[in-house]
């Protein structure tokens, strides 16, 4: 007798589905159908999709924080940067000398800097594993003492939203400048290879398409994996009522020092997948309106979900895609007005009207 | 500082949670006097909330405590349950556990359930979910992640449902239940820690006669296996299930005894009962 109430439904049914058949029938339609059909996609959308995959994943993060344990964070984009950039400092390696200025063993605009030899952060990064590691590491690290400490504090509600806002603008400052060592305002770019294979091939690209939403299918099941444990309903419990939770004998902070570093963990993959992908990394990443902006999308496909956050980045990334071709001085205008849409009508989330049965 | 912080560090128990020996293995079940709280004092920015208050409480009794607005309850069961910290004192639970070195949830873990006079369940949860995360089971999250309910605890958590109840309603949400069955699940949800000590604010506030007689008897019933402690404002109420009652006023006892005995007290009539 199953008494629990958070069941599979037809949603998490449905996203699973789209994602496992687009991993065959987007590369399917790339690259085995004659241009001149219908069905052809052609590889700069599926690129786009791709990386809109890497910020549903981004969004689901941040669900799996807010809609479960309640902490609106603002700062997701710090943690997503982060895998970026470490990811962006090994394809920064794989250039080697075929930079502007042809030095095997700096980057351009460590040349251009001046500078005589590589910062000892950057060592190893030319090796994939360790890049890996980077990748998992630093955002894992930064959430982790970041909430050891905030949420031993007992830093809630909206004055944790402002922290975090602080924490993604503190880093975006950092990042500017050129004596950080990761390229400052320009960020790493002019990729060439990963793994040894060319960034600008079709097949590179449409396997970095594969591995973004393999990646977002695995994220997705740890993500109900953990919602669906007692973890998870501790979580929920959190949500609605802390002290209680607290009385109840769960040490909260552990609970939500560790929901939060798993979401950083992967925002920052999703931040990894992204930047091969967009080809270029920059400190503009972490600006506190782009993570008010994940936070919009989390609202309008349906917060505490995990379906509705990547249903919401999808509809908003292509909606944005759209916009700005079309009236690109408008888009702002465009995505507050969702927002305030979503907010006074959909308060569940575009995802909610088909949810209208439940309670 | 330096100092105790250095020995803070050196102390193994203390920087890592899980050496420290468990609380409840400690406790001696059998002691005669479950709780003890000696010469306890706390203030609020100059207001003496307890004053030298000198209270103990028998393994298995079910005991009320009375006292008007501001007599200090409420900060009493604060201190016992860690929320609030005494100036001076000592609180001791069962033979030798110091609780005023425990903090909130250690003090859950080490056998007392607290309800509050506001039910706070959890919402979102159905009346399962709510039941099943008051169990008496391991509270970390690395074994919360892997856990799944075992057949006892299925059973146990039925028991308990029938004991208050709420046997027909495990599905419902916790937020879509009336006011006297959210009541009725957090007693519920005590019962669940098998707690050896129960501190119980207002169980009857806002319950009709009825809901009332059930919980007098549900309460009844409890003392002997656990020890209760009631604070209570409704006098028929307490009458009805009391054996003993301990009035407090201005932070300290009053006076302590049968309820007729109460009654007749002259220090009690003119302060509590306004004469």
């Amino acid at each position: 007798m199953d008494l629990y109430s958070n069941k599979t439904n037809f949603l998490d049914r449905a996203i699973i589905i789209w994602l496992v058949a687009s991993v065959f029938l987007v590369p399917y339609a790339n690259l085995f159908v004659e241009p001149s059909s219908a069905l052809f996609l052609d590889t700069f959308n599926v690129t786009q999709l791709g990386k809109f995959l890497c910020l549903a994943m981004l969004a689901l993060s941040v669900d799996l924080v807010w809609g479960y344990l309640g902490i609106l964070s603002l700062g997701h984009g710090a943690f997503f940067a982060l895998g970026g950039y470490a990811m962006g400092m090994y394809l920064m390696r794989q250039i080697g000398d075929r930079g502007v200025y042809g030095n095997p063993d700096l980057p351009d605009f460590m040349v251009f800097l001046n500078w005589e030899e590589i910062p000892w952060f950057w060592t190893g990064m030319d090796q994939f594993p360790i890049a890996m590691v980077a990748i998992v590491l630093a955002p894992g690290l930064l959430a982790f003492v970041f909430g050891w400490f905030t949420f031993r504090s007992r830093v809630n509600g909206v004055y944790l939203s402002i922290i975090t806002q602080a924490m993604t603008f503190a880093l975006m400052l950092a990042f500017y400048r050129n004596e950080m060592g990761f390229g400052g305002n320009n960020g790493l770019t002019d990729f060439k290879d990963i793994l040894g294979f060319s960034l600008r091939s079709q097949t590179t690209r449409v396997s970095l398409f594969i591995s973004s939403a393999v990646v977002l299918l695995l994220a997705y099941f740890v993500c109900q994996r953990i919602v669906r444990s007692r973890a998870g309903r501790v979580a929920q419990a959190i949500r609605d009522a802390e002290s209680r939770t607290r009385f109840l004998g769960f040490n909260v902070e552990h609970y939500k020092v560790f929901i939060f570093t798993t979401s950083a963990v992967l925002a920052g993959i999703a931040g990894a997948l992204y930047v091969p992908q967009a080809g270029i990394i920059n400190p503009r990443e972490m600006a506190p309106l782009g993570s008010i902006e994940v936070v919009v999308w989390v609202a309008l496909g349906g917060r505490g979900t995990l379906y509705g956050p990547i249903i919401g980045a999808l509809i908003v990334n292509y909606a944005k895609s759209w916009f700005t071709v079309v009236m690109p001085e408008y888009w702002i205008f465009a995505l507050g007005g969702l927002f305030v849409f979503a907010t006074l009508y959909l308060p569940r989330g575009v995802t909610g009207l088909f949810r209208s049965h439940e309670r | 500082m330096i100092s105790s912080l250095s020995t803070g560090l050196m102390r193994r128990d203390r920087v890592f949670d899980f050496l420290a020996p468990s609380v409840s293995e400690q406790l001696n079940p059998n002691c005669s006097t479950m709780l003890y709280m000696e010469n306890v004092s706390v203030s609020f920015d100059g207001f003496k909330a307890i004053d030298d208050l000198n209270f103990y409480v028998d393994t298995g009794e079910l005991r009320c405590v009375i006292g008007a607005n501001g007599a200090g309850k409420t900060t009493m069961m604060d201190i016992i349950t860690g929320k609030t910290r005494p100036d001076t004192g000592r609180v001791v639970f069962g033979d030798n556990v110091d609780l005023l070195s425990l903090d909130v949830a250690q003090i859950a873990l080490a056998g007392i359930g607290r309800k509050f006079q506001k039910p706070t369940v959890f919402e979102e949860l159905n009346v399962f979910e709510n039941l099943e995360l008051a169990l008496a089971d391991d509270k970390r999250v690395f074994s919360t992640l892997r856990v799944r309910i075992s057949s006892e605890q299925q059973g146990q958590i039925e028991d308990v449902a029938a004991m208050v109840g709420l046997e027909t309603l495990m599905r419902k949400r916790a937020g879509a239940l009336s006011h006297g069955q959210k009541q009725w699940l957090e007693i519920g949800m005590l019962l669940m820690q098998r707690p050896l000590l129960l501190l119980v604010d207002e169980p009857v506030a806002g319950m009709t006669h009825q809901e009332m007689e059930k919980t007098g008897q549900l309460l009844s019933d409890l003392a002997g296996k656990h020890t209760v402690v009631v604070v209570e404002h409704d006098m028929e109420f307490i009458r009805s299930i009391a054996k003993r009652v301990t009035v407090l006023n201005q932070g300290s006892v009053l006076a302590e005894g049968s309820m007729d005995d109460i009654q007749q007290n002259d220090a009690v009539r003119r302060v509590y009962l306004g004469e």
